[in-house]
């Protein structure tokens, strides 16, 4: 009763190689086109070390062309509109699925994942891509009226789901109207060449989808191509930096998926069979080479050893081998570089005093293959327990309560994915929404569909695939044409005469405090005339930090009812109103506007103030369709503490806007005022006071507004940063970004109207991050 | 051509007398009430069963000639008669071609089914018919289908089963008391049974497709083993739903808790539905990947079946011949 060889059939893929001679060009404008430099490199196939073809390696000039054939490719895709481009889209979802078992065999050979997760997750899921954002091209000028193809997107994926990100990455880019330059991963480049070939097949246009292979630098230089509008990136966290560095200040659109070290919690309530299946579905899927891999086993103390016996147990019948037979459970490793990785990190582990299990299942000696491991005895402290292994390596800790099993889970940079397990659905619910993870599958683990947003918090990277959320990252708002320009202000309303008052400098507002700044030191404020008007807190890097911390102490903000926020916000709306005409006067001495300006400008703030109270309760999330017993629940979540540095123009309306957004989704805010014009903000203390905004809400620190952005940028317990202003500091806050992976927005002061605005989801989107909570039923 | 290296791998099976039977441990309403089952998550683990395991050539016919040997061969049809009880019986004694077995290599191979099992009154037929054989005799008791009949009636079922030769009892639990959670009645209920029995073995039949919920089924099944059933069944084959595997997950997965916990082994019997060779590799792949080789042999697994057998022989026969077989080529039940 053995179960003997199963091996798949491989002669398709063979008869492929052999008819283009195991060498491959560039696919680039519709054309095979040979790399300018005649540079090739081999891919073998992990299993056995075959050499399976040679490669072009396309140089900057080659990365050069493919762009330009985007470029030139793009206007007539654009024009083809919804139902021409979902025509091709269809096209390619059924192409796949006509190819799908070839697809399966060539990816397990050229990357060495078992031929049953070919089969039956990666190829059907592409296909499913294509089909679902098929749908999408459909409906984009209905669902996403008022937005645009991005451009020509730059795309970078890895190697461990080589189609699969393909399709993740390509088919929104396409509904949305873009063209794509696609850098598939050095190793693992064959099902992409395959995938050109099936673009020539359904005849889409040349230009559309361009593939160049290539490693490091190759990629390089597409992120670093003047002409390309976006950037889309599937990697590691060290990889991402480098490109969020170098696409700083550059305007790219850019959205990066990144690594992760994800909890896998399992509650004493479990049922506990199943949980080991989901260890198994969750770390020994694609031999643990999996971004989103429930790598940290949290366990519920009482029941850790009973939990480890079982794992152990399973393990014992975890097969490994072949990745084309198809009774196998462990395929190879990717890459001998990859499996001397998880060598190492595993030697740590157990230098570092951890206990390491591997069950006597027989691994094979030749080719890359690493067995199913399992660490107990970590500490949180353990470098296993912070460092992704991507490879089959399971580190096991125990929590006491609830409370320590979400203290554990976060405790990481990372925030990819969770798994939790209870057959309390009370708790799960509970946990859910505390973990910081852009999927939260609740008793089951690493299930996917295209309707669903999948994406990190934290250092896993920003923005969205899948779902409506994953569109936002291939679109942009139409371009309002120019008007005429507007004219240049207004006579100034005639100088009125000073007055000598109380001695008055105003403060900074820390944790719903007026505090000194911490220097000690004041600016003097001028108004539109020049002369001296006031003074205000000249704060430093010490106030800012003790704004984030203030900030972060009043999480109470985020987890209050969407109803409290819009009745505080009303409520300063209402303050504000009591003292229109204190403010309009105020506006009209600094910036000089007339009286019917100035009005017009406090009236405005205050009706903005009432959108983002409305949008308070109504910014609803949604259930996606996707297609398993369960509802997916895309919930919006406050990002967190957003540093908010506001332009000089319209000083009131634009950091009205830009904080009542913010707040109303649940965030807390250190802002930064215009520096031209902060004593209408200083005057706000009162109105935040007197209307029950809790304090460390919005904190607000006057000074030099380069200086102080500085220091938000660089520092690492803010989550976002919304930044209106110069491009020079944009590029800044952009670079410094990419140490924790901050949520940024930058754009040029002048480049929004605050009189204007309309789309109020636009900023919703931005004071949000979308999480996906997976919750199958069924009794 | 079958590696006839491989197929001699299968071997006789032991009698059941040669191991220890589950005596019952008294009832432990902790291990009732403390069952947990996901159901989600256990039929994403049954969804895969079938794909993460193929079984191919020599070892396919190994696999297949091993679940002729769990066959429990059944004939519970309102229209028996002793005539057609007698050809069960006598395909049980041979249930595969005598050529196929020659030309697999097994014509040494004393192959045959596990048991028959016939209604309380065709007993005295099937024993007559498979004298001289070890086929044992399963008769199914206690009021079967429904179990609806008086307490006394099914106790008195059993033992005339047993005094009229019937080794085996397929007895069927009374659903209504897994409905309403009486625990203990079930269990002196199944425990009375199992007295009955004596040195018959009893296979409590839990009539799945009727308990409303995978929890109810892993209740029941502690329950039951904890009364003393030698096997635990699914189905009699009259629910509308029979022998699926999320089920038969479930109850595999109780069986080994009880090893666990009380170091007795019982067996298991999905009965109903299964017809086909390649739904048998699956469930016999789920016994050694969830139980282990040993749950993979007659004295602890069975597969309660009517049709099954002739899939098999087809199977084993395209297995020999690389041809597609016909269901005529073979001698019926």
């Amino acid at each position: 009763m053995e179960y003997g060889p199963a091996p798949e059939s491989r002669s398709d893929v063979d008869r492929w190689l052999a008819d283009h001679k195991a060498s491959f060009d560039l696919f680039i404008d519709g054309s095979w086109i040979a790399a300018k430099s005649g540079n090739k490199f081999p891919s073998h196939s992990p299993a056995n070390g075959e050499l399976l073809a040679q490669l072009s390696e396309a140089g900057k000039s080659d990365v050069d062309d493919a762009v330009k054939a985007a470029r030139k490719a793009l206007p007539a895709w654009q024009k083809l509109g919804c139902h021409g481009r979902a025509r091709y889209l269809y096209a390619i979802a059924r192409h796949i699925q006509k190819k799908s078992r070839f697809f399966a065999v060539l990816e397990s050979m050229d990357n060495g994942k078992p031929i049953r997760e070919t089969r039956d997750i990666d190829i059907p899921l592409a296909a499913r891509h294509f089909y679902h954002h098929t749908g999408w091209a459909q409906l984009m000028d209905s669902e996403l009226a008022g937005y645009e193809a991005v451009g020509v997107v730059g795309q970078i994926i890895p190697w461990n789901f080589p189609l699969l990100m393909l399709s993740w990455k390509i088919a929104p880019a396409l509904a949305m109207g873009n063209t794509v330059v696609m850098k598939p991963a050095e190793f693992t480049s064959l099902t992409a060449l395959a995938f050109a070939e099936l673009c020539q097949a359904v005849g889409l246009p040349p230009g559309v989808v361009n593939i160049v292979t290539g490693a490091g630098e190759t990629g390089a230089a597409l992120v670093n191509h003047e002409d390309v509008n976006k950037i889309a990136f599937t990697g590691s966290t060290d990889v991402g930096r480098i490109i969020r560095r170098a696409t700083a200040g550059t305007g790219k659109k850019l959205s990066l998926e990144l690594g992760g070290k994800s909890p896998f919690i399992v509650f004493d309530d479990a049922d506990l069979d199943s949980v080991v299946e989901g260890v198994v579905d969750a770390i020994w899927f694609n031999q643990g080479q999996v971004c989103c891999a429930g790598s940290r086993l949290l366990v519920q103390e009482n029941i850790a050893e009973t939990l480890y016996e079982r794992i152990k147990a399973r393990m014992e019948n975890l097969r490994i081998g072949d990745p084309l037979d198809k009774a196998v459970d462990i395929g190879a490793i990717v890459d001998p570089i990859q499996l001397a990785r998880i060598r190492e990190l595993v030697d740590l582990g157990v230098a570092e005093g951890s206990q390491l299990w591997q069950p006597s299942t027989p691994c094979p000696t030749e080719g890359c293959f690493y067995p199913p491991s399992l660490f107990t005895g970590v500490s949180p402290s353990s470098t296993i327990a912070q460092e992704e292994i991507f490879g089959p390596v399971l580190v096991a800790m125990t929590f006491r309560t609830p409370s320590e099993a979400v203290a554990l889970a976060n405790n990481t940079r990372y925030g990819l994915a969770a798994s939790i397990w209870t057959e309390n659905i009370n708790l799960a619910l509970d946990i859910a929404p505390k973990v910081i993870a852009g999927t939260v599958w609740i008793n089951c683990t690493n299930a996917f569909d295209a309707a669903s947003g999948f994406g990190g918090y934290r250092e896993s990277g920003f923005g969205r695939e899948g779902g409506i959320e994953g569109l936002w990252e291939y679109v942009k708002p139409h371009q309002r044409k120019p008007g005429p320009a507007k004219k240049a202000s207004k006579s100034k309303p005639s100088k009125p005469p000073m007055r000598m008052g109380i001695d008055r400098t105003a403060k900074l507002y820390i944790g719903g405090k007026q505090v000194r700044p911490d220097g000690a030191n004041s600016l003097i404020v001028k108004d539109a005339w020049g002369r001296d008007c006031g003074e205000v807190g000249r704060g430093n890097r010490k106030d800012i930090r003790n704004a984030v911390e203030k900030a972060h102490a009043a999480k109470a903000w985020t987890k209050t009812t969407s109803h409290h926020r819009a009745q505080v916000l009303y409520y300063v709306a209402e303050n504000l109103e009591t003292r229109r005409d204190e403010f309009a006067r105020r506006l009209s001495a600094l910036c000089g506007l007339g009286q019917v300006e100035a009005e017009l400008e406090v009236d405005l703030s205050i009706q903005r103030i009432f959108s983002f109270a409305a949008y308070a309760d109504k910014y609803d999330g949604r259930v996606h369709q996707t297609p398993f017993r369960n509802v997916t629940l895309a919930m919006n979540e406050a990002v967190g503490v957003i540093g908010v540095i506001c332009p000089d123009e319209s000083p009131l309306l634009a950091f009205v806007t830009t904080v009542s957004a913010a707040i109303s989704m649940g965030n807390r805010v250190v802002v930064i005022p215009s520096e031209a014009h902060p004593l209408v903000i200083t005057d706000f203390y009162q109105v935040l006071e007197t209307s029950d905004v809790p304090g460390g809400v919005v904190n607000i620190v006057t000074g030099h507004r380069d200086e102080l952005t500085e220091v938000l940028a660089n520092h690492d317990d803010v989550d976002g940063i919304w930044y209106f202003g110069e491009a020079a500091m944009a590029r800044k806050i952009e670079y410094a970004s990419a140490e924790t992976m901050k949520r940024t927005w930058v754009e040029s002061g002048s480049n929004i109207d605050w009189s204007q605005i309309d789309n109020y989801p636009r900023f919703l989107r931005r004071a949000t991050e979308v999480k996906n909570i997976w919750v199958p039923y069924g009794e | 051509m079958a590696d006839q290296k491989n197929i001699k791998l299968v071997e006789q099976s032991q009698p059941m007398s040669d191991f220890e039977r589950n005596p019952g441990v008294p009832l432990e309403l902790d291990w009732v009430r403390d069952v947990r089952v996901n159901r989600s998550a256990v039929e994403r683990r049954t969804s895969t069963l079938g794909t993460r395991r193929s079984i191919k050539k020599t070892w396919q016919a190994a696999w297949l000639i091993k679940a002729i040997q769990c066959i429990d061969l059944t004939t519970l049809a309102g229209d028996d008669t002793p005539g057609n009880v007698a050809r069960l019986c006598a395909k049980a004694r041979n249930p595969v071609r005598a050529d196929v077995m020659q030309g697999l290599g097994l014509h040494d191979l004393q192959l045959q089914t596990a048991a028959v099992c016939v209604y309380h009154n065709f007993i005295e037929t099937a024993v007559r018919a498979v004298q001289g054989t070890s086929i044992q005799v399963a008769a199914v008791s206690t009021g079967f289908p429904a179990g609806s009949v008086p307490f006394e009636h099914k106790v008195r079922q059993i033992r005339d089963a047993v005094a009229l030769g019937a080794t085996e009892i397929d007895i069927v639990i009374s659903r209504n008391l897994v409905l309403t959670g009486q625990w203990q009645a079930l269990y002196d209920e199944v425990k009375a049974y199992r007295e009955a029995c004596g040195d018959a073995h009893m296979k409590s039949i839990l009539a799945t497709g009727e308990l409303a919920t995978l929890r109810n089924v892993a209740r029941a099944s502690h329950v039951c083993m904890m009364a003393g059933s030698d096997f635990i069944k699914t189905s009699t084959g009259k629910e509308a739903e029979n022998a699926v595997l999320p089920v038969g997950l479930v109850m595999v997965r109780a069986i080994r808790d009880f090893y666990q916990a009380t170091g007795y082994k019982v067996g298991f019997k999905p009965a109903g539905g299964i017809r086909t060779a390649k739904e048998s590799l699956v469930w016999l792949s789920l016994m050694k990947e969830e139980l282990g080789r040993e749950w993979c042999e007659p004295h602890l697994f069975r597969f309660g079946a009517s049709s099954l057998l002739a899939d098999i022989e087809r199977q084993l026969e395209h297995n020999l011949t690389g041809r597609y077989s016909a269901h005529h080529r073979h001698p019926m039940a």
